[in-house]
């Protein structure tokens, strides 16, 4: 099964692309304090917004700049791409285990619990989506761990309507009533007969969610509702280096250049998952 | 039909009533108290302080509290600001039209660009242009829009000066009472040479970096809709008596396959408004936006709670009209469940 699915995500040229650069950006989050020359937070003050190697004045000792403070860029960038991905992961994975327990309660229990649930999701739903999470961080205070709630918040209704929607699918169909009939009880009928036939547009859904995720971070880092300093952010470093968009264009380019790579390899992995698990979904 | 339609905004009622409640808990969720940001740091004596709570009806029970808060958003008194001491909704009502104005001009942009650029890449599927195409709309809608305004802004506008950097008309040369409050039409209308134009070029920028992701949705859309179409018997049919491929694919298939579009169309309503947050902000656009999150930085609850209340609502809205068109316009919807 798993040659199955490897032969049809092959298939898929961007499909590839994407989970070649995800690959190389987790391997460079993951050894960022090898990789990096510096610490993200060290700052010298002899050597304040130097220029990438390549401009005129740029220096092999600092190879993508220095930002105002003088930290340098290439370590913060790396360092950048754990803080991001470290966002994304969590909010999909709290939002996979809750999203799939909220919305196989709701799917089985039915009546009260059901109603309020789906009240719940769509009252979350009407709020757009940043001023949801611009709310949850006033109320909170802006941090690192307040983001990823504040974003978990807004991308829970997805997974839960996913998982409630393809639930009550399933348990209408007759392998489920024939497991009851068996005498199978009610949590390993939820979890081991009907989620593993609801998981396929979860899985999709939750590689798009970590994409979703990174980008409303940073959005909220940019508004200096995110992490704050000194953590290297990449939505942080786009907010601080905006001062110096005349001067030192670069500051602006590398980190949202960084946060659109991610993002655009994280959902060309999700199309191909999408397109390989279940071609009823393709979209071509 | 008239049934459909009821049903509708029934179910829209517990919802609103809901996010009346949260937002009414979040405020109250938030650490310290707003009668001390009122005070300020002097401080003041206690009598004063009775009164202020009082005022702000922070003497009353919680459940109180909350049903006077129901009383005065029904009859549209959304709280005053602690920092400008005026009403929200009329802080809002000022600001409204100026997102309004800069989220239908990105909109327009994304459908008159968007649609036939799908509709092309479906035609030519399995081109370059449709490749370079779907390329293009993957790194559209994953765009950082706050960084893809500052680029524009550094290219365009400073780079080859195309454009202003920010705002709504050049302040300097042009005044004119607001009317409309659409700085494109209050121009237009007062006859001043030049004032339209200059607000156009305003506008155009910020509209680009809004519409962006609307377009990169919209084009894919219409493409994978156009796709199905195009299999379609009828548009067989039509190919078979001879009609010019362009009548087919404009107007026998295109017809047809806008119908999902122009429901993802209505879905983008609250990606705008998120979008228009971070617009306004780059480009300085003085709208409901940029003065939320003004409201954050000043820690003025009462006009975040306000704005989250109205932003909302008037989504809700939007999206409750869209699905009565949708019913309008789908038969199978009106009459099914």
């Amino acid at each position: 099964m798993a040659l199955e699915f490897w032969r049809a995500y092959r298939e898929n040229r961007g499909a590839l692309l994407g989970l070649a650069v995800v690959t190389v950006i987790v391997i460079l989050a993951f050894l960022a304090d090898v990789i990096a020359p510096y610490s993200p937070t060290e700052q010298f003050r002899d050597a304040v917004r130097m220029p990438p190697v390549w401009a005129d004045g740029g220096t092999w000792r600092f190879i993508l700049g220095t930002d105002g403070l003088g930290r340098d860029m290439l370590s913060r960038l790396l360092h950048g791409a754990r803080v991001s991905l470290f966002i994304g992961v969590s909010v999909m994975s709290v939002s996979f285990v809750v999203g799939i327990a909220l919305g196989l309660s709701a799917a089985w229990f039915r009546g009260a619990l059901d109603v309020v649930v789906s009240r719940v999701m769509d009252l979350i739903m009407a709020v757009p989506s940043l001023v949801l999470a611009i709310l949850v961080v006033a109320v909170l205070g802006p941090s690192l761990a307040n983001t990823i709630v504040a974003v978990t918040i807004v991308y829970l209704p997805r997974y839960v309507r996913l998982v409630r929607a393809s639930a009550l699918n399933e348990l209408s169909k007759e392998y489920v009533i024939a497991s009851r009939v068996a005498g199978v009880g009610p949590l390993r009928l939820m979890l081991s007969t009907v989620l593993p036939n609801c998981l396929a547009p979860l899985i999709v859904q939750a590689a798009l969610g970590v994409s979703d995720a990174i980008l409303e971070a940073a959005a909220l880092g940019f508004l200096g509702l995110g992490a704050q300093p000194p953590i290297a952010e990449w939505g942080t470093m786009l907010a601080d280096a905006r001062e110096f968009i005349r001067s030192n264009p670069s500051l602006v380019t590398l980190p949202g250049l960084a946060i659109l790579v991610t993002v655009v390899s994280i959902n060309l992995l999700g199309d191909g998952l999408r397109d390989a698990l279940d071609p009823k979904m393709r979209t071509s | 039909m008239l049934k459909y339609f009821l049903r509708r905004i029934a179910l829209t009622i517990p919802t609103f009533v809901a996010l009346m409640f949260v937002t009414f808990v979040a405020i109250r969720l938030v650490p310290g108290d707003p009668v001390e940001v009122r005070v300020g740091e002097r401080g003041i004596s206690a009598e004063r302080l009775a009164h202020f709570r009082h005022e702000l009806g922070l003497d009353q029970p919680v459940w109180k509290q909350f049903a006077d808060y129901m009383w005065q958003l029904v009859h549209g008194d959304f709280g005053t600001s602690l920092v400008t001491n005026q009403k929200v909704l009329t802080e809002f009502a000022a600001l409204f039209p100026a997102t309004i104005e800069l989220g239908l001009a990105g909109m327009l942009i994304a459908i008159l660009v968007g649609i036939p650029a799908g509709a092309m890449a479906a035609v030519k599927r399995g081109t370059w242009y449709d490749q370079l195409l779907m390329g293009i709309s993957v790194t559209g809608y994953s765009m950082p829009i706050f960084w893809w305004g500052l680029i524009l802004i550094m290219v365009v506008a400073e780079g080859w000066g195309l454009t202003p950097v920010s705002g709504r008309i050049d302040l300097i040369k042009y005044y004119f009472p607001p009317v409309t409050g659409f700085m494109t039409v209050d121009a237009w209308m007062s006859g001043q040479p030049g004032a339209f134009l200059d607000a156009l070029h305003h506008l155009v920028l910020p509209a680009i970096v809004l519409g962006t992701i609307p377009l990169a949705v919209i084009a894919r859309m219409t493409r994978s809709s156009m796709l199905e179409v195009l299999n379609e018997d009828y548009v067989r049919t039509a190919r078979a008596k001879g009609l010019p491929p362009r009548r087919v694919v404009g107007i026998h298939a295109l017809r047809n396959a806008l119908i999902p579009v122009v429901t993802i169309i209505g879905l983008q309503v609250g990606t705008l408004v998120a979008g228009a947050v971070l617009t306004e902000t780059i480009f300085s656009w003085p709208g409901v936006g940029k003065w939320l999150i003004e409201a954050v930085g000043r820690r003025d609850y009462p006009a975040l709670q306000g704005g989250v209340m109205l932003i909302s609502a008037i989504v809700m809205l939007v999206n409750l009209g869209v699905d009565m068109l949708y019913g309008v316009i789908n038969p199978r919807i009106r009459h099914g469940s």
